[in-house]
């Protein structure tokens, strides 16, 4: 499938800032399944832009803006061509080993509430992919689409208390879960054709990815209740949304600010 | 050493004590102080000085220095792999789990490495002795240790409270130390910094460190330096000088990894430099020390540091470890719960002296709160046997008494080797019979002496003087 | 290596802070003498001019107290709940000189550590005597970081304190004037009436100047001799003038070390010019207060062209 992704963030400060340091996770790689035929980032003011990598090595693009500065827009597009491969990740840059992935954040500490869940949820089931499908749908059946942006901070034991969940949240509880059963799993950002259906969306994609030995990292979108697959271009893995956020910012000024974000990702018309 | 005895019989007792109050009075007006954490009334106290000196014999220290330097050089090894290829878990000296189940293993910054590839350049080592050759290490310090300002100010005092003493003996000069820090600094600039910009990071001056994050700056003659006052921009870091920004090249940070960089570490933080670590990882900055250093001193690592020792320098450990049991390994959790009243229980992550259990000098009350605590979550805590501290003589209220002490020298290690600075800083237990020596809970210090060569023969038992008709003992 | 701008600014405001608290001493040290040690006692209207000269008459409307020599005394020295009090102004410098420790030689630091710890855990200030003792006490441990800073290098570190000094000694005599030139010349009394000679010590007390007027004037005293030597003699260190040339003079000196030159170095050679061509006659003439109003805010001014300027503002 080739997919054609519009991304924009538009930041708005209530008072111009003297300053802004933004880390962007915004740059989809190449893995065997998934190949990134054009991307561009784009940026509506003077700023220095410096690429790297984050410590589990996502790629990443520093931003540096010298104030002053009352807005900023952020703008991602391009084309990525995607093959089904079940949900199993191959050939991506890996430099964390899954044990590290059993560790959990503030984001995505597991509760009894959530044990017990999850519990119940995989009982049936006999190998571990097929329990955690199982725990995939069971969340996917235990939540409303919340199709609204997703609240910052909001952990998996607060989303877990709530009927409605984003797409964040929902994937926060599915890694919470996963590690009581002593699997590990990460977060993933990126891009999905499938979120919601509608054409334009208040914020990327995220979903979750369990290691099963033998298998390697296995994505699942509780929000979807499928696996990730040729529709999904993963972006930036991590701890929780936290870590793979596609922008973590810090600006010098008073006042506040206002963020809109707009996606868009369509199959492309060539 | 029987001319320290004799120095002590010398001077009279109210002589020592109004000597030892002077030099009080020095700390409290250059305010040299620090808060004590958990007192409403935390303003600013001193650490009390004790005027005896401790003594080190020249073949003493040079074991020392020979066991600290293998160690020291181990530590960056370590972390140089743990962060990169990992060989040590291949090879299974350590269980995988103790690195990536340890929140002191930073995955923010794995596959980043440090210019020269040095990451512990400032290390504190905790020595205890037991007796005439039994130095153990309590615990190691490779984060951000201090202490080294009253290493050189209690020297400073002691020269002018007692010069005579220094007639007496040969003593070491540790006032190069700050030469020699600077030294380390400028080794490990970045490649291609020709004259480095060295500055002190501090997290300001309400923080309990902070008369000695100035006093070394100050002694450098490099900037002390706030967050507010840097900027990175491009990937590099500046500072705010009057006339504009400047290029820094080399930072030695006294503020934790977690509030280093509020875009990596913790979002919240607003002591920290957002894009420190960017800078950090394009290789455009020193950190000294580097972050992620936790996982080398944490306790939980702290038992493995011979495997370690061994695995990086292909030798013993010339410096042994202290017992220690692991209460995540039901065998030792099953002995520790047996034997409560004879050990020392320690936080995995707890420092100052907090979440402690000493077995012998425990009520049963908290013996018994300890018990559920271990039960509960076994993994937190280590345990080590009561050691049969070494005391040296101390001015107390009633005249010279032993009291325990412990000893922290300091490690430097830079792109062109590693070298340990003659002396230290020696914490005293200023309660009789107390083993904890912790600054926050009435532990006070006293000034290092290591003798160059050709003086003093060593004693039977070395650190037993006699004095004043009483031979210390040693706490069983 | 240029001086990082968040030093040069606690610099400044430590010589501010330290400036202010010494006059605050001597204010009351000479109020304390006015009323209990002169012979003909001055009463509240001595200590309701001491809260206005300090700018704390607000602050202290909102205590309980009444106004007299016991209230006024411990509120201008002791008590912490306000800005003015001389706690307060040490507590401040002492933050900014902890702020910059490694800019200060152990001396100025110990002058400033050591004026604090006259007040550490101190309570009430006590009678007459006792609020003497305290208030030297702070004078002395002054003059010490004064002679502290005299002794260290003469690099940008000492100019900032200075020129912290310079810009708060001018307010501080300035306001000092504007409050007492009510009763320099009270209403309906001509320059050279009835003189309280009381009163005018306390003035001249308070600039530490009783020796400068004898020394400067062999008249006896005379209020238009005391207005021209607050301020148009060079000659004494608190007069405006005096602070005036030093301001331009320290900008001067920053300018040769820093190379930072502009607009605070503009505006205070234009106030030195005017302040050379004043005549205190006609100042006395065309008003007064009016003179040192417009005086004061050209200060706050070039405080904050100075901000600017050394890029802390």
């Amino acid at each position: 499938m080739r997919l054609s992704i519009d991304h924009h963030t538009i930041y708005r400060f209530s008072v111009p800032q003297g300053r802004l340091t933004q880390m962007l996770r915004l740059t989809p790689e190449d893995t065997h399944d998934q190949t990134v035929a054009s991307w561009h980032l784009h940026v509506d003011c003077d700023a220095r832009l410096r690429p790297g990598r984050d410590g589990f090595g996502n790629k990443v693009t520093m931003l540096y803006v010298a104030g002053p500065i009352d807005s900023i827009e952020i703008a991602v597009s391009g084309e990525v061509l995607t093959n089904s491969a079940d949900g199993v990740v191959h050939g991506a840059h890996e430099v964390l080993p899954p044990a590290l992935f059993l560790r959990a954040t503030p984001l995505t500490l597991a509760t009894a509430a959530i044990a017990d869940f999850t519990a119940s949820a995989v009982s049936a089931g006999t190998d571990l992919v097929g329990r955690l499908h199982r725990l995939n749908l069971a969340l996917n059946a235990r939540f409303v689409a919340d199709r609204d942006r997703p609240v910052t901070g909001r952990t998996a034991a607060q989303a877990f208390a709530l009927d409605r969940a984003t797409p964040r949240d929902m994937a926060h509880v599915f890694i919470a879960a996963a590690r009581t059963l002593g699997v590990p799993a990460r977060y993933v950002s990126g891009y999905s054709r499938f979120a919601f259906g509608g054409e334009h969306r208040p914020a990327p994609h995220g979903w979750a990815e369990a290691y099963v030995a033998g298998l390697g990292w296995v994505a699942f979108d509780p929000s979807a209740g499928r696996s990730a697959d040729e529709a999904y271009v993963r972006v930036a893995v991590a701890l929780d949304a936290a870590g793979a956020a596609a922008v973590a910012g810090s600006r010098l000024g008073e006042g506040d600010e206002e963020m809109d974000v707009d996606v868009t990702v369509a199959p492309a018309s060539d | 050493m029987a001319a320290l005895g004799q120095w002590i019989e010398d001077t009279p007792a109210h002589e020592l004590r109004r000597r030892q109050e002077s030099a009080e009075a020095t700390f409290r007006q250059l305010g040299i102080t620090f808060a004590v954490y958990g007192e409403s009334d935390a303003s600013e106290r001193i650490i009390p000085f004790d005027i005896v000196p401790r003594i080190f014999l020249a073949d003493e220290w040079r074991r020392l220095s020979e066991g600290l330097v293998q160690r020291v050089e181990a530590i960056n090894a370590f972390l140089d792999d743990i962060y990169g290829a990992r060989k040590i878990l291949d090879a299974g000296v350590l269980p995988p789990d103790l690195i990536f189940g340890n929140a002191q293993f930073r995955p923010e910054i794995a596959g980043m490495r440090p210019p020269h590839g040095i990451w512990a350049h400032i290390c504190g080592i905790d020595l205890v002795r037991t007796g005439p050759d039994d130095f153990f290490v309590l615990e190691d310090n490779a984060r951000t240790p201090s202490g080294v300002s009253y290493m050189l100010e209690n020297r400073e005092a002691m020269l002018r409270l007692c010069p005579e003493l220094f007639r007496e003996f040969r003593v070491a000069a540790v006032d190069s130390y700050p030469d020699r820090l600077l030294e380390t600094m400028k080794s490990v600039a970045p490649h291609g910094a020709m004259n480095p910009v060295c500055v002190v990071l501090t997290p300001g001056h309400y923080n309990s460190a902070y008369y000695e994050h100035s006093f070394l700056a100050d002694s450098m003659g490099i900037e002390l330096v706030e967050a507010a006052d840097l900027v990175v921009d491009d990937d590099i870091v500046w500072m705010r000088t009057i006339g504009g920004m400047v290029r820094v090249d080399v930072i030695y940070r006294r503020i934790d990894d977690d509030y280093l960089d509020p875009l990596v570490f913790r979002p919240d933080s607003m002591l920290g430099v957002p894009g420190l670590i960017a800078a950090y990882a394009a290789g455009n900055v020193a950190l000294l020390n580097a972050p992620g250093n936790g996982i080398a001193d944490d306790k939980a690592i702290y038992s493995y540091m011979p495997e370690i020792v061994k695995f990086y320098s292909g030798g013993e450990a010339k410096l042994p470890n202290v017992e220690t049991w692991r209460c995540r390994e039901p065998q030792a959790l099953k002995y520790v719960l047996d034997n409560l009243d004879k050990v020392v229980v320690k936080l995995v992550d707890g420092s100052g002296g907090y979440g402690m259990l000493v077995g012998p000098t425990a009520s049963k009350q908290e013996i018994e709160d300890f018990r559920a605590a271990l039960i509960a979550e076994p993994e937190r805590y280590i345990a080590q046997p009561t050691l049969a501290l070494s005391t040296v003589p101390t001015l107390a209220d009633s005249g010279l008494a032993p009291r325990h002490v412990d000893f922290r020298p300091f490690v430097l290690t830079g792109s062109k080797g590693v070298q340990v600075v003659p002396g230290g800083l020696t914490r005293v237990a200023l309660k009789p019979g107390s083993l904890v020596v912790n600054s926050s809970q009435g532990g006070g210090t006293k000034d290092s002496f290591v003798l160059m060569d050709g003086q003093g023969q060593r004693p039977p038992m070395a650190q037993s003087q006699t004095m004043g008709g009483m031979t210390q003992g040693q706490q069983q | 290596m240029l001086m990082l701008s968040r030093t040069a600014s606690s610099l400044y405001w430590l010589g501010r802070y330290i400036e202010r608290a010494d006059f605050v001493a001597r204010l009351v040290e000479a109020t304390v003498r006015l009323d209990v040690l002169s012979p003909r006692p001055a009463g509240e209207a001595a200590w309701v001019s001491a809260l206005r000269v300090t700018e704390t008459d607000t602050a202290f409307d909102q205590t309980p107290g009444e106004v007299s020599q016991k209230n006024v005394a411990h509120f201008l020295t002791i008590d912490s709940s306000h800005q003015g009090s001389i706690v307060r102004c040490l507590d401040m410098a002492r933050n900014n000189a902890r702020a910059v420790r490694t800019a200060l030689t152990r001396e100025a630091w110990t002058a400033v550590n050591r004026a604090w710890l006259v007040f550490d855990k101190r309570a009430s200030v006590g009678g007459a005597v006792a609020t003497l003792n305290l208030v030297e006490a702070v004078q002395t441990e002054a003059r010490g970081f004064e002679g502290a800073i005299h002794k260290m290098l003469r690099n940008e570190t000492t100019q900032f304190i200075r020129l912290g000094q310079a810009v708060e000694r001018a307010d501080n005599t300035a306001r000092l004037l504007d409050v007492k030139y009510h009763l320099l010349l009270p209403e309906g009394e001509r320059v050279g009436g009835v003189v309280d000679r009381d009163q005018w010590t306390t003035i001249l007390q308070t600039v530490s100047a009783v020796t400068a007027y004898r020394w400067l004037y062999s008249e006896g005293l005379k209020p238009a001799n005391v207005i021209d030597l607050l301020i148009a003699r060079h000659e004494l260190p608190r007069s405006l003038a005096a602070s005036v040339e030093e301001t331009v003079d320290i900008l001067a000196r920053l300018a040769k070390r820093t190379g930072l030159h502009g607009e605070a170095d503009r505006m205070a050679r234009m106030r030195h010019m005017r302040m050379a061509k004043t005549r205190t006659g006609e100042v006395i003439v065309s008003g007064l207060h009016q003179y040192l109003q417009a005086f004061l805010s050209e200060n706050d001014l070039l405080h904050e062209a100075i901000g600017r300027q050394f890029k802390f503002g």
